[in-house]
C-alpha cells in the first residue's frame, strides 16, 4: 500500500520527470505561504489581495503542471473551488454592508485608536484583503481547471 | 516624449487588431494596447525624486513628496479585469477551433456562409 | 530618465516582432517578454504593487495562451498578406501619431504632476489613523465601489468560462 500511494511520484508517463516533481514538492508550500503573507499584510506593505490571490493560484497550478492532471485535481476538484469562490463573494458583500450599519457610506472605516502598524488592528481592511485573496485565487484556478479539461482537437467535443 | 512612445505602442496594438487574421494574434494585440494605456497612466503621475506611497515609521505625520497614488489604484483594478476578459476570449477561441477546425477568421466566415 | 526610453523602445520592437512572426508559440513567448519589461517599467516609476500584480497576471496569461496553441496542426500560420489594407492602416496610424503630438504638448510635463484629486486623498489618509499603504487605503476605503465592481466582473468572467467550457455527456436514449 505504501508503494501504491507513491505511484504517481515515480510514474514518468503522467506529468513531468522526477527532478521537476521533487523541486515542485519543495517549493509549492513556500509560494503558497508567501501568497497568504502578502494578502494578509496588504494594508502594511505593497501587494494586497490581488497579488496574494494570484500567487496562491500559481502555487496550485504548478502542482497540475508537474504531476499531471489526474493526481492533482482529485482533491481540489471543481465543486470545491467554485464553492470557495461563491463564499468569498458573499463575504465581500457582507463586509460592505457592515459599514452601512454604522451610519456611514458603504464600508467606511470607523476606528478611533492609533493602531497603524498592527496586523489586525482596529480597521476593516485585512478582512477585505482576505475576501479578495480567496476570490481571485479560486477564480483563476477555476478558469485553469476548465481549460485543462477541455480538449483542443477538432471533433473531440461533447 | 515618453507619452509619444506610449501612443506608438498603442498604435502597434491597433495595427495588429485591424490587419491580422488569426484569432490568437488579435488577442495578443489587445494585450499590447492595454499595456500601452497602463504605462501611459502611471507615467503621467510620476514625480522626480518622489517616493512610493507607503508610509514609514519615521515620517507618519509629515508630508513628503509622493508619487501620485490615484492612477496606481485604477491601473491595479484594470490589470485584474483585463486578465479576466482575456482568459474568457481564449476559451471562446478554443471553442471556435473545435467547431470549425481553424483559427483564421476569413475561413470561419466562409464556412458560416455555406 | 533614459532607462525608461530604452525600455519603451524595447517594448515597441518586441511587440512588432511578436505580431509578424509566423510561429504562434514564439509570438506568445514574445508577448510574455513585453509583459516582463512592463513590470520593470512599473518598478522604475515607483509602483511596487503594480509590478507584482502585473508579473503574476502575465505568467498566468502566457500559460493560458500556450494551452490554446500547443497542438501540432495549429502552430504555423501560412497566409498571404493583403497589401491594400496594410497601406491604409499605416497611413491612418501616421495621421494618428501626428494628432497625438498636439495632445502631448498640452499634457503636464513629465515629472511634475497636477495632483488635484490625489492631494485631497493624501491629506485625508495622512490624518486618519490607520493608513500605512496609501494605495490599499484608497482602493479599499475611498474607492471601494471600484474594487467591488472589479470583483463582480471577475466573478462573471469565471461563470462565463464555466458555461462555455462545459463538456456535456450524451445520454443514450
Amino acid at each position: 500500500m505504501h508503494i501504491e500511494k507513491r505511484k504517481y511520484y515515480f510514474d514518468q508517463s503522467k506529468g513531468m520527470g522526477i527532478i521537476v516533481k521533487t523541486i515542485t514538492r519543495l517549493t509549492v508550500g513556500i509560494v503558497f505561504l508567501y501568497g497568504i503573507n502578502m494578502a494578509l499584510k496588504g494594508h502594511l506593505t505593497p501587494g494586497g489581495g490581488f497579488a496574494g490571490g494570484g500567487m496562491i493560484a500559481l502555487a496550485l497550478l504548478s502542482l497540475i503542471l508537474a504531476f499531471g492532471k489526474e493526481a492533482a485535481i482529485k482533491n481540489i476538484n471543481r465543486k470545491r473551488i467554485t464553492m470557495i469562490a461563491t463564499w468569498a463573494m458573499i463575504m465581500f458583500l457582507f463586509l460592505g454592508f457592515m459599514g452601512l450599519m454604522g451610519g456611514n457610506l458603504f464600508s467606511t472605516d470607523f476606528s478611533n485608536t492609533d493602531s497603524r502598524f498592527a496586523l489586525l488592528g482596529d480597521n476593516i481592511m485585512p478582512l477585505f484583503n482576505i475576501a479578495i485573496c480567496f476570490l481571485v485565487g479560486s477564480g483563476i484556478y477555476t478558469i485553469f481547471i476548465t481549460l485543462i479539461m477541455l480538449r483542443v482537437r477538432k471533433g473531440e467535443d461533447k | 516624449m515618453i507619452y509619444l512612445l506610449c501612443f506608438v505602442l498603442f498604435g502597434v496594438g491597433i495595427y495588429g487588431l485591424l490587419v491580422k487574421k488569426n484569432i490568437i494574434k488579435l488577442i495578443m494585440s489587445m494585450m499590447i494596447s492595454s499595456y500601452a494605456v497602463h504605462i501611459f497612466l502611471i507615467a503621467s503621475g510620476f514625480r522626480w525624486h518622489g517616493r512610493t506611497p507607503v508610509l514609514d515609521a519615521t515620517n507618519t505625520m509629515q508630508k513628503i513628496a509622493m508619487v501620485d497614488p490615484m492612477p496606481q489604484t485604477l491601473v491595479l483594478i484594470s490589470i485584474i479585469v483585463s486578465a479576466a476578459f482575456i482568459s474568457l476570449l481564449c476559451v471562446v477561441a478554443i471553442r471556435l477551433f473545435q467547431l470549425f477546425g481553424t483559427f483564421d477568421i476569413t475561413k470561419i466566415k466562409e464556412k458560416i456562409k455555406n | 530618465m533614459i532607462e525608461l526610453y530604452i525600455l519603451l523602445i524595447l517594448m515597441i520592437i518586441g511587440s512588432i516582432i511578436a505580431l509578424e512572426v509566423r510561429d504562434l508559440l514564439s509570438s506568445v513567448i514574445l508577448v510574455g517578454t513585453v509583459g516582463v519589461c512592463l513590470s520593470i517599467g512599473f518598478i522604475m516609476l515607483k509602483a511596487p504593487d503594480l509590478a507584482m500584480t502585473q508579473l503574476i497576471v502575465e505568467i498566468l496569461l502566457v500559460i493560458i495562451l500556450i494551452r490554446a496553441t500547443i497542438s501540432k496542426d495549429v502552430r504555423f500560420i501560412s497566409s498571404k498578406r493583403e497589401f491594400g489594407i496594410f497601406i491604409v492602416v499605416i497611413g491612418g496610424l501616421a495621421v494618428f501619431i501626428n494628432l497625438a503630438e498636439e495632445v502631448v504638448k498640452n499634457l503636464p510635463i513629465f515629472g511634475k504632476p497636477i495632483m488635484w484629486v490625489s492631494q485631497t486623498y493624501l491629506n485625508n489618509a495622512l490624518m486618519s489613523k490607520e493608513a500605512v499603504n496609501i494605495v490599499s487605503k484608497i482602493s479599499l476605503d475611498y474607492r471601494v465601489f471600484d474594487t467591488f465592481g472589479a470583483m463582480i466582473a471577475l466573478f462573471t468572467a469565471v461563470i462565463g468560462v464555466l458555461a462555455i467550457g462545459r463538456q456535456r455527456s450524451r445520454k443514450k436514449d
